[in-house]
């Protein structure tokens, strides 16, 4: 248990500096361009602030939703209704969240991890970022520009696929432990 | 002290440690998605519409694979891939390309891929993302094929 915290903790100072280390990559990006195209670089600065102004609703529900759910879920609750017994009801679930789920998906990040941790199924979580392809309020506008029909088979698929996918990685995710028990 | 008093004390202590916790959790994955938002920012100025038009070539099976690279590059608001997508079909790319298009601009994130594979995990990321490319000509081919089956 102890070995297993102070794993954690090592991974996680190394994922903050990686966290830290790319964003510094990214600035030195701008600090390049800037050379070449200042106003490009201004603009480009003007759009990450309007993208940031406009996710900070989204990121404010998500920590919201990451403090109710580590007050309320338990990791019982979770392998329960998004742990391996969860069955249809986990996949179901995990589809619905993500096609009703708000914002890009790099705000959602932090409260997967928090599932994982919990118990939620790799799969499901692929099936929950991958329905986020289908946002029920832009609908109107998909069928506007590409016909009723389009948006219904699309959205079938999609929901499918999401399936088809998460099972895979499980598959696969699967095999990778099983490999790494027999080796080591 | 009552028990229901200690029991009112001790739920509100673990509220506070739930959210102080979906803070610091939270926090610790903020430099990413700065770093996220500054390639979005710099994809939005520098990738424009008229660039990715240009790209196609017309061949049916080319053209789908292009449209899924492309879409799993681009990033931003899922409406931006409709109307691009729009405007695509209107200049006579073909429908499986734009289908690729749209379908690998969600769920492919080649600029959230740092991001995805700090917080989730290199090997997920890599797989998701990989496997999401792939369903993106799937589900194009399967959309369109259905659609010219429907009557």
């Amino acid at each position: 248990m102890i070995l297993k915290k102070e794993k954690n903790t090592k991974r996680s100072s190394k994922n903050l500096y990686y966290s830290f280390f790319f964003l510094i990559l990214v600035i030195i990006l701008y600090g390049v361009l800037f050379f070449l195209k200042p106003d490009k670089i201004i603009n480009s600065l003007y759009a990450s602030w309007n993208i940031f102004v406009s996710i900070i609703p989204v990121l404010i529900s998500v920590i919201f939703l990451m403090g109710i759910s580590n007050y309320l879920l338990k990791p019982k609750k979770v392998s329960k209704y998004l742990g391996k017994t969860s069955g249809f009801k986990g996949w179901f679930l995990s589809a619905l969240f993500g096609i009703l789920s708000h914002g890009p998906a790099y705000v959602w990040y932090p409260l997967l991890k928090d599932l994982k941790e919990y118990g939620m199924r790799t799969g499901l979580v692929v099936v929950f970022l991958y329905n986020r392809a289908i946002k029920l309020p832009l609908l109107p506008i998909m069928i506007f520009y590409f016909g009723i029909y389009f948006v219904i088979v699309l959205c079938i698929y999609m929901i499918v696929a999401s399936i088809f996918q998460g099972k895979i990685i499980e598959i696969i995710e699967d095999k990778h432990v099983r490999w790494r028990v027999k080796n080591v | 002290m009552k028990p229901a008093k200690i029991k009112a004390e001790n739920k509100r202590k673990q509220i506070i440690l739930s959210f102080y916790k979906a803070l610091k959790s939270f926090g610790a994955t903020l430099p990413i998605l700065i770093g996220v938002i500054l390639l979005i920012g710099l994809f939005k100025i520098y990738v424009s519409s008229k660039l990715i038009s240009s790209i196609f070539t017309g061949e049916l099976f080319r053209d789908t694979l292009i449209g899924s690279m492309i879409g799993s590059i681009s990033t931003g608001n899922p409406i931006t891939s409709y109307i691009i997508g729009g405007e695509l079909l209107k200049e006579g790319v073909s429908l499986f390309a734009v289908t690729a298009f749209i379908a690998a601009w969600v769920t492919v994130g080649l600029i959230q891929l740092p991001a995805e594979a700090s917080i989730l995990g290199k090997r997920f990321a890599l797989m998701r993302n990989a496997l999401s490319f792939l369903f993106s000509i799937l589900v194009a081919l399967a959309t369109v094929l259905t659609l010219k089956v429907i009557p």
